[in-house]
C-alpha cells in the first residue's frame, strides 16, 4: 500500500533545477534509501516532503492527502516526522525537554492551562513525561535524561535526534544521513535502531552515504544524481546498475581519455 | 515601588527576547499603551482601579497580537528595526490625539499604586510567567529560540507562538504601565519612548537573557544604582548617568551572558529537584 506518493516533483532554485521531474513512492512499512552524490538533491527532497519548501512542479500525496502547500508543522501533525544532516537538537534544554517538545502537535495545554495547572494540565504533562522517558528507554538515552542536549557525545545527539522525531508519532519517519560521523560500533546500534523503529510499524525513508547501513537494511533504494532518479529498486538491484556505478564512480571511458 | 513596576518590565521582556529570543525594541510602548487605556477608562468612565488596570493590560496585549502579525514573520535585526518603528508611530499618535492630551500628557490621576499593590503585581506576573514557561507554552517559546526550523518540524506553529509571546509580554507590560501611571499621577508620551524601551532592555541583558531571576536582578541594580549613586556625593551624583554607562560597558566585557546565565534561584529549584525527579521516572520506567 502506498503511503506517500510525489509526482514530478520539481524544485528550481534561481536558474539551477535542484530536483527535475523526480517521482517518488513510499509503501507502508518498508524502509526505502534515498542514495545519491553530494548535491544530487536528497536533501531538497527531503525539504520537499517535510513542507520547508513548496516544490516548483508537481505533488505530493501522503494517505490519500495533497501535502504540497502545507506548513511544516501541519505536515508533522499528519505523522511525517524528520531528523536533519545537521544536528539541530533544542540544545540548552534538557534531553527529556527535547523528547517532550516532540510530542507538542499531539498535545493542547494553552497559556491557561499552564497557569492554572487543573487536573487535566497535570495528567497530560504526566503523560508526556511518561512518554518521553519510554521513548528514551527506547533509544538507550534514559540515563541521560537530565543532561542538556548540547552536552551529550555526537553519536548520542543523533539518537535524540530521532527519539525527538519518533515523539511526534509519526507513520513515516525521514532520517537524514544518521550514520554521518559514527564509528562502525555506533553505526551498528544505529542499525538496530533502525530496525526496531521500522518493527514498530513505521515506514522509514533514510538518506546515508554509508553503504554497509544502506545495503543492509534497505528493503528498497532510490538514486538520484543531479535532481534525477536515474535508480529505483531493490538493493542487489542498484547495486549493479550501470548508471548508478557510472553516478558514484565515473565513466571508465572517460577516465582513461583523462590518464592519457 | 519603582523597582516592582521595572521588574515587571523587565521579566515580560524577557519572556519575548530571553526565552522566545525575538529582539523587540519597542517595549516600553506596550506599557503605554497600558498606561494610557487604564488612565481615561479610570478618568474619563470611572471605571474601578483594578479593572482599569486589566482593561490597559488587555489592550496593549491586543496591541502585541495586532503588531505581532506582520512584524513576526522578520528576524532578528529586522525585527528590531520594526518594533522600533512601530514604538515611534505609537509615540506620535499619542503626541497628536486630543483625548491622550498631546505632549502635555494626562494628569490629575489618583494616586492608588502602592508598596502592596506593586508587590502582589509582581508577584502574581513571576508565579505565572514561571507556570508559563514550565509548560508545553514555555517549552516552545524556548525551543523557538533554540532553532526555529527544528521546532517548525515538532509541529510547533513558530508564528503562532512568537504572536502569543508578544501578547503575554505586552501584557504584562500593560500592567507595568497601569501602575507606573497611577503611581505617578501624570503621564506623557515621552515616559514610554524608545529610551524606556533600550532601559528596559539593558535590565534584561544585564541579568541575563532568558533567565527570570536575572531580569529581577537586572531591573533591582539598574533602577537603585543611579539613585545610589546621587545620593553619594554631588561630584559623584554629577557624572551617575558616566557611571551607569561604565557599568553596562564593563559588564559586557566581563560577562556578556548577563549576571546569572546560568545560576539562578530558578536553576537551584530545577536542577537539585528536577534531576532528583529525573531520576526517579528513570527508575521507574527502567524497571
Amino acid at each position: 500500500m502506498t503511503l506517500l506518493e510525489g509526482k514530478d516533483l520539481t524544485m528550481v532554485f534561481g536558474g539551477l533545477a535542484a530536483l527535475d521531474s523526480v517521482d517518488i513512492n513510499i509503501n507502508k512499512g518498508e524502509i526505502l534509501s534515498l542514495i545519491g552524490p553530494n548535491g544530487a538533491g536528497k536533501t531538497t527532497l527531503f525539504n520537499l516532503l517535510t513542507g520547508v519548501y513548496s516544490p516548483t512542479r508537481g505533488s505530493i500525496c501522503f494517505k490519500q492527502r495533497e501535502i504540497k502547500n502545507l506548513k511544516p508543522y501541519d505536515i508533522t501533525k499528519m505523522g511525517i516526522a524528520r531528523t536533519f544532516q545537521n544536528i539541530r537538537l533544542f540544545g540548552e534544554m534538557s534531553v527529556l525537554d527535547n523528547v517532550i517538545i516532540g510530542q507538542h502537535c499531539r498535545t493542547n495545554t494553552g497559556v491557561f492551562g499552564a497557569i492554572f495547572r487543573g487536573p487535566a494540565t497535570r495528567k497530560e504533562e504526566k503523560k508526556v513525561r511518561d512518554r518521553a522517558m519510554d521513548i528514551l528507554n527506547f533509544v538507550g538515552l534514559a540515563g541521560e535524561a537530565g543532561e542538556k542536549a548540547k552536552n551529550l557525545p555526537y553519536g548520542k545527539q543523533r539518537r535524540l535526534e530521532m527519539a525527538r522525531a519518533l515523539a511526534t508519532d509519526p507513520d513515516l519517519i525521514l532520517l537524514d544521513e544518521p550514520a554521518a560521523g559514527m564509528n562502525p560500533q555506533e553505526t551498528n546500534e544505529l542499525i538496530n535502531l533502525i530496525d526496531k523503529i521500522n518493527d514498530m510499524g513505521k515506514t522509514v525513508l533514510l538518506i546515508e552515504h554509508d553503504m554497509k547501513l544502506v545495503m543492509g537494511i534497505s528493503q528498497r533504494i532510490m538514486v538520484l544524481d543531479y535532481g534525477k532518479k536515474i535508480a529505483d529498486g531493490p538493493p542487489e538491484k542498484v547495486r549493479n546498475d550501470e548508471k548508478v556505478i557510472k553516478a558514484y564512480l565515473g565513466d571508465r571511458a572517460g577516465k582513461e581519455v583523462r590518464a592519457c | 515601588m519603582v523597582i516592582g513596576i521595572n521588574i515587571i518590565l523587565a521579566v515580560s521582556l524577557n519572556l519575548v527576547s530571553g526565552f522566545t529570543g525575538q529582539l523587540s525594541l519597542g517595549h516600553a510602548t506596550f506599557m503605554g499603551i497600558g498606561a494610557y487605556t487604564a488612565t481615561l477608562f479610570a478618568l474619563k468612565l470611572h471605571v474601578p482601579f483594578l479593572v482599569a488596570l486589566i482593561i490597559g493590560a488587555a489592550t496593549a496585549a491586543f496591541f502585541g497580537f495586532i503588531i505581532g502579525v506582520p512584524t513576526l514573520r522578520l528576524k532578528g535585526d529586522y525585527l528590531a528595526i520594526a518594533t522600533l518603528g512601530f514604538g515611534e508611530i505609537m509615540r506620535n499618535i499619542l503626541l497628536n490625539l486630543k483625548i491622550t492630551g498631546g505632549p502635555m500628557g494626562l494628569r490629575g490621576i489618583p494616586k492608588i499604586t502602592n508598596i502592596y499593590i506593586v508587590a502582589a503585581a509582581v508577584i502574581l506576573v513571576i508565579f505565572s510567567l514561571n507556570r508559563i514557561m514550565n509548560s508545553r507554552v514555555g517549552k516552545s517559546f524556548i525551543a523557538i529560540r533554540e532553532d526555529e526550523l527544528a521546532a517548525e518540524a515538532m509541529g510547533i506553529n513558530t508564528t503562532n507562538f512568537k504572536i502569543l509571546a508578544f501578547a503575554i509580554g505586552a501584557f504584562y507590560a500593560g500592567i507595568a504601565g497601569g501602575l507606573f501611571a497611577f503611581l505617578f499621577r501624570y503621564i506623557n508620551p515621552n515616559n514610554f519612548g524608545f529610551m524606556k524601551s533600550i532601559e528596559i532592555l539593558c535590565m534584561v541583558v544585564l541579568g541575563g537573557m532568558g533567565n527570570t531571576s536575572g531580569a529581577v536582578l537586572g531591573a533591582t541594580i539598574l533602577t537603585i544604582l543611579p539613585e545610589f549613586l546621587r545620593s553619594v556625593s554631588p561630584v559623584i551624583s554629577q557624572y551617575r548617568m558616566v557611571f551607569y554607562g561604565i557599568l553596562l560597558v564593563v559588564m559586557m566585557i566581563v560577562r556578556p551572558q548577563g549576571l546569572l546565565s546560568d545560576t539562578s534561584f530558578d536553576f537551584l529549584k530545577s536542577s537539585v529537584f528536577g534531576k532528583i525527579k529525573v531520576k526517579k521516572i528513570a527508575e521507574k520506567g527502567g524497571q
